[in-house]
């Protein structure tokens, strides 16, 4: 069996084939069409943005800094400003977060640490299912399960607690023998509460994420040097996931600012900049906004535009913060595999 | 074990061994390594009944703390001191921090299960009595007033308009959003990551303001009137980026060997995308869609400010005002009549099932095919589907996008399922 080796054929000229990314023909018409998909989406979805900048800005030249340091909205007398609804905004996310936050975090270490290994799943898809209960429903639970209990808790915390400025309720006598409860009912703090547990499954969902990511050789390792179970969490799942727990609850923070319909539903509207949150009262951007659209004029809609502008910008900072630290967390820097 | 050398070393760092007890009885052997012993169940469950009978001593005879809620707290805390007393009977102080902590973690979690639960069923039983009406699936509310019974008036003109309203948006958002996230994970370039930090960017948008947006546009400067059109824009101006973004998130993580393989076999991009990265994402693109329509027909905010509320059946979006669930929802409760607020509930209850259906037609869309039957070995298949599409972490719920970006996990969050 002789072997013939190939003849290389010097008569042409041979050179490399020149290789192109370029596309040809279905495949050009492919990337260029989804290209254009990409364009109008782009379009669509930055037009959003820039609209609202643009509508927002004559606002914000007209009325200056006092936009911001006005408490009022009296676009009659051509006084208006957000300060009293931004405060409200900041004051119902924070006493979400505040009760989302410690239950997201236990929920999603139960979840991924403790519960039984045949009941995981369901509870994810618990948790999950929280998330897709619409917001109304949780308006609804909020407005009518939770506060009667809930104000009664206020003046609780009122007669206890009436030294922190928080906890303090202005023309109201917690001591008295008839507590007057609606002073304490549709407050900031009841509004809190069913925002929390619409932002409680997105914090828990991202927590409980970043916690099955935990290297189960350092867990067994510290299970191995005899630490007990919270021993193991402590030294290792918590500072592994703490990326995902600022980041998750960030963004929960996030859909807190922007959260309307139970805000709406459940806060009396007034126009007070107060950090009183068991108090009657009190006014978020988001209710603003649905609660003035209605009768308002070309200038006063340009005036909502602003403020909607405004907590758009801050709770496009916050999920954007958010993302950045749950994406360093995500690499698993700083462990060894 | 008994010559231990002692010496004269000073007591800081000193080593002590354990002295054995001779007279004490066997250790019972365990019969697994992760679960309690008899004893420890015993102390735990007994823990929990004593701090149970000590809460009611408290808010019944010694305190007063009337109702319910005071009797669960009681409970709660005397529950973790008996739980600590008991730990301390048998370990040091870090025993009684893990058992502290064990209850104030499963208490918590057994919270929320109850406020998930607690939501659900008050909106059941408050919104039974019209629910069981069968008119209330059939008719609409043209001519009936807010006190009239239940056997008059329904929402199933709030239904139809729900779901006009959504598979207009559906219609709009869901090529754009699937095409968008294609384009993005398949062509890529510098135009593409402009793309996705914009449509990034955008899913923080308040629904208020895309509600907003629409309405100064559409209604106002174009001078259109309130329509089931114009809440189906504005539903689908805030549901474009979340189906983008989730559908990003499960494009990016089909295993880029799949693409390679076809490229290779001689297919074109068009081909490999077409017959080969849509369809292994499938499970994942539909449970994208199906929770972006899920929030979508939820969403309360920006039908509010867009599609005015009707009280009769309207089959054309763009002619006039219609109705939707959430709307239905607002402004029945917001009239403050009885029979009125019984109707809301009972809307509520249609509108989480219309959701929960929706959930679960996604959860078994996206279910690991053959996750069920053989234990996956743990390394290797943790949560994957025959594809080898990993779907818990392209959970596209999660907004935060795959939790390893290359999609090789090195440990899939079900690899510590046999740690004790």
């Amino acid at each position: 069996m002789a072997t013939t080796l190939p003849v290389p054929d010097t008569s042409t000229d041979v050179s490399p084939r020149r290789i192109s990314r370029k596309s040809t023909g279905a495949d050009a018409v492919f990337v260029q069409s989804i290209r254009v998909v990409g364009a109008t989406v782009l379009v669509i979805t930055g037009g959003v943005g820039i609209f609202l900048g643009w509508q927002a800005w004559p606002t914000l030249q007209h009325y200056g800094i006092s936009f911001f340091t006005e408490t009022t909205w009296q676009p009659e007398a051509d006084i208006l400003g957000i300060r009293a609804v931004l405060t409200g905004t900041i004051c119902v996310a924070l006493v979400a977060m505040s009760i989302a936050f410690p239950l997201a975090l236990v929920t999603a270490l139960y979840i991924s640490e403790y519960a039984p290994s045949f009941l995981r799943s369901t509870l994810v898809s618990m948790v999950d299912l929280m998330a897709a209960v619409p917001s109304i429903i949780w308006g609804l639970w909020g407005y009518f399960l939770i506060m009667p209990h809930a104000s009664e808790l206020a003046v609780w915390l009122d007669r206890n607690f009436g030294w922190v400025p928080f906890f303090d309720v202005e023309n109201a006598d917690p001591n008295a023998p008839v507590v007057d409860i609606s002073r304490y009912s549709f407050s900031m703090f009841c509004a809190g509460i069913a925002v929390a547990m619409m932002v409680l499954p997105m914090s828990c969902a991202v927590m409980r994420q970043v916690f099955s990511q935990t290297p189960p050789g350092e867990k067994e390792a510290a299970l191995a040097l005899g630490a007990t179970k919270w021993g193991m969490i402590r030294a290792v799942v918590l500072p592994f996931g703490r990326g995902g727990i600022i980041g998750g609850t960030m963004l929960g923070l996030g859909r807190a600012l922007g959260e309307t319909i139970a805000v709406l539903l459940i806060l009396s509207p007034s126009f007070e900049a107060k950090w009183r949150v068991l108090e009657i009262g009190g006014n978020t951007v988001s209710a603003l906004i649905a609660g003035r659209f209605g009768d308002a004029s070309k200038s006063q809609l340009s005036a909502l535009l602003a403020a909607g502008f405004v907590l758009f910008i801050i709770t496009l900072i916050v999920n954007t913060v958010a993302a950045v630290i749950v994406n360093r967390s995500r690499s698993g820097a700083g462990t060894d595999a | 074990m008994t010559a231990v050398p002692q010496t004269d070393a000073p007591a800081v760092g000193q080593t002590h061994l354990p002295t054995y007890d001779a007279d004490a009885a066997p250790p019972v052997p365990r019969s697994s390594l992760g679960k309690p012993t008899l004893d420890e169940r015993f102390a735990l469950i007994g823990s929990w009944v004593a701090a149970l009978a000590l809460a009611w001593l408290i808010t019944q005879r010694l305190l007063p703390l009337e109702g319910l809620p005071w009797f669960l707290i009681a409970w709660f805390v005397c529950g973790l001191a008996v739980n600590a007393v008991t730990a301390s009977m048998s370990g040091g102080m870090v025993e009684v921090r893990d058992r502290v902590a064990a209850s104030v973690v499963t208490v918590g979690a057994m919270i929320v299960g109850a406020v998930l639960v607690s939501a659900v069923v008050f909106v059941v039983v408050r919104g039974w009595r019209p629910l069981m009406h069968l008119n209330f699936f059939v008719d609409d509310m043209s001519g009936v007033g807010p006190k009239d019974p239940f056997d008059e008036g329904g929402v199933a003109h709030a239904v139809l308009g729900s779901l006009i309203q959504v598979g207009i948006a559906v219609a709009i958002t869901l090529p754009l959003g699937v095409g968008t996230a294609v384009f993005m994970s398949e062509v890529g370039g510098r135009f593409a990551r402009v793309v996705r930090t914009v449509v990034e960017a955008m899913t923080a948008l308040p629904s208020i303001v895309a509600g907003l947006f629409i309405y100064t546009v559409f209604i106002v400067a174009l001078g259109y009137p309130r329509s089931g059109l114009a809440a189906a824009l504005a539903i689908g101006v805030m549901m474009l980026p979340i189906i983008a973004r989730a559908s990003d998130v499960v494009l990016r993580v089909v295993p880029g060997g799949l693409r390679e393989a076809s490229l290779a076999l001689g297919a074109s991009r068009w081909k490999t995308v077409w017959y080969v990265v849509l369809p292994t994402a499938r499970p994942g693109l539909a449970t994208a869609c199906i929770l972006g329509i899920a929030r979508g027909i939820g969403e309360t905010s920006p039908v509010l400010l867009t599609s005015g509320n009707a009280p009769f059946f309207v089959t054309n979006p763009t002619d006039g005002v219609m109705n939707s669930l959430p709307l239905f929802i607002y402004s029945t409760v917001r009239s403050g009549e009885p029979n009125s607020i019984a109707r809301a509930f009972a809307a509520g209850t249609v509108l989480m099932a219309v959701v929960l259906v929706l959930f679960i037609t996604a959860r078994l869309i996206a279910r690991p095919k053959k996750a069920k039957k053989v234990r996956p070995s743990r390394r290797l298949t943790g949560g994957t589907n025959r594809f080898g599409l990993n779907l818990r972490t392209a959970d596209p719920l999660v907004e935060m996008g795959p939790v390893s970006s290359d999609g090789d996990t090195p440990y899939p969050p079900d690899s510590t399922e046999g740690a004790p």
